[in-house]
């Protein structure tokens, strides 16, 4: 369910690594808490962003969610097909239900995320 | 955490529970969208048991009803109910409800789940002047809404009344599921439907009974996030949101409820003041014309300046757009116009639309 190469927060954000850069969403787990999703609002390219700033905001029927950067950086494209359709982050939100691709800052930053195996042991605990 | 009759019946269901006026309710089962879609297009289930309920009688009762309330309960006949408010001297909102002429002497009234305590203080109140006896049944009275175009076709089987010759905004006594019930042709969705009411302590058969019924035709058990995004598309006010004791009965565009024919009433000097000197502020219905769904609360601009809040404002799964409702001066009121709602610190033109946003087709 949860890809091994990704890093993961326990706000149930991930990032992907590609060279210098990463791919940055929400988790399974999140899509399934916030329901359909409907709109999502993104940042502008170039944008900097510093440690936990949002990315964006997702929003469900009801709800409204900030979506944070798991590590600082400056975000180098976002993904406009969300635009259209917001439901991608339901269907696919390992892959193309992607938000935002950054340049990292430091790649030691990325030492403090979760593991895949960290992240689901994190959820499990969240189930009891 | 009050639980209603119906609670564990929820869980089972896989209903998602919140805490809702202090009351463990289910704010969704499969999904808002799928609710309110099978609602729109089928039929769907709502335990509102949260609702509150007060029973007013003796030789004063309509008297009293008359003087607590802008719409006429005298055009009622046993059998009817009728939409209207409990208004405060200034003509804003106690409360909205619905009457049920039970008898020339004895009126049912079913208020918000938010307002039930307050509401029973109000009227118990109000009673010095008038023979009238009040109790609050809340607590006894347990209810089950089903609304959407296959409703009447799942209840049917289910109950001996005649619901074929049941018009809206009528009610009729028999049994549901083998319980006894009122039953009133209402609800709170814009769909055709019914309001199943029972004092029955053990009343779990009457949800079981019509989910059992309905699952093959797509009935679903239907939360409150449904409940909202529904009574929203056909412009049905909620209290607190669109209505409260800081709007009058006039600026809440609900005219309609206010009938100056029948005689005094609480609140109706100001109506007549308003009538007469015209309004500053009216609700309006709007949709969004840029990207963005506004919320309750967002800041509302009119020509630069701050007017307000939005009062109710959501994506609307039927209609597919973010829509909404929001109190703006009076000249910007006329459909066509635009404003701006401030959505996370950036303006976002809206434009004002016709309302109700959904009107379902008639038969």
């Amino acid at each position: 369910m949860y890809p091994n190469d990704f890093r993961y927060t326990k706000e149930h954000e991930w990032i992907k690594v590609e060279g210098d850069e990463g791919v940055i969403g929400i988790t399974d787990f999140a899509q399934h808490q916030l329901g359909d999703i409907i709109y999502v609002e993104l940042p502008a390219v170039g944008k900097e962003l510093a440690v936990r700033q949002s990315i964006g905001v997702v929003e469900s029927v009801k709800s409204v969610s900030d979506v944070y950067t798991p590590v600082p950086g400056v975000v180098t494209a976002v993904n406009e097909a969300l635009g259209q359709a917001a439901d991608l982050l339901n269907k696919d939100p390992h892959g193309q239900g992607w938000i935002v691709r950054i340049k990292i800052k430091d790649k030691k930053d990325l030492d403090g995320l979760l593991s895949v195996g960290d992240y689901e042991k994190f959820l499990e605990g969240l189930e009891h | 955490m009050k639980k209603t009759r119906f609670n564990e019946l929820h869980k089972r269901l896989g209903g998602k529970m919140i805490e809702f006026c202090g009351w463990e309710m289910p704010v969704e089962y499969s999904g808002i969208i799928p609710e309110h879609l099978a609602v729109r297009t089928k039929a769907g289930l709502f335990d509102v048991s949260h609702m509150g309920e007060v029973l007013v009688t003796g030789k004063d009762a309509l008297a009293f009803v008359q003087w607590l309330t802008p719409n006429d309960a005298g055009k009622l006949v046993p059998g009817q109910v009728q939409y209207t408010a409990l208004m405060t001297p200034e003509s804003t909102f106690v409360d909205d409800m619905l009457v049920y002429c039970m008898g020339p002497e004895e009126y049912f009234l079913v208020v918000n789940a938010a307002n039930d305590d307050k509401d029973f203080a109000w009227i118990a109140g109000h009673t010095q002047g008038f023979d009238v006896k009040v109790e609050h049944q809340s607590d006894a009275t347990s209810q089950v809404a089903i609304q959407g175009p296959l409703a009447e076709a799942i209840l049917r089987p289910l109950t001996d009344i005649d619901l074929a010759s049941m018009k809206s905004f009528h009610w009729a006594r028999g049994k549901v599921a083998g319980k006894p019930c009122l039953v009133s042709r209402t609800g709170y969705t814009g769909e055709d439907g019914f309001e199943i009411y029972t004092t029955d302590p053990e009343p779990q058969v009457i949800w079981t009974g019509l989910i059992e019924a309905g699952k093959p035709q797509g009935l679903l058990p239907i939360g409150l996030g449904a409940r909202d995004t529904l009574r929203l598309e056909a412009k049905l006010m909620l209290y607190g949101n669109d209505i409260s004791d800081k709007t009058t009965v006039l600026e809440a565009d609900l005219k309609w409820i206010v009938k100056l024919q029948k005689g005094d009433f609480l609140g109706r000097p100001v109506i007549e003041k308003q009538l007469a000197e015209g309004l500053t502020r009216k609700l309006a219905g709007f949709e969004m014309a840029e990207p963005g769904i506004a919320r309750p609360h967002y800041p509302v601009y009119y020509h630069g300046q701050r007017v307000g809040d939005v009062a109710s404002g959501t994506f609307a799964p039927y209609l597919k757009k973010a829509l909404g409702l929001v109190y703006l001066p009076i000249d910007g009121t006329a459909v066509g116009t635009e404003f701006e709602i401030e959505i996370r610190g950036k303006r976002t033109k809206a434009r004002v639309i016709p309302t109700p946003f959904y009107k379902r087709a008639k038969k």
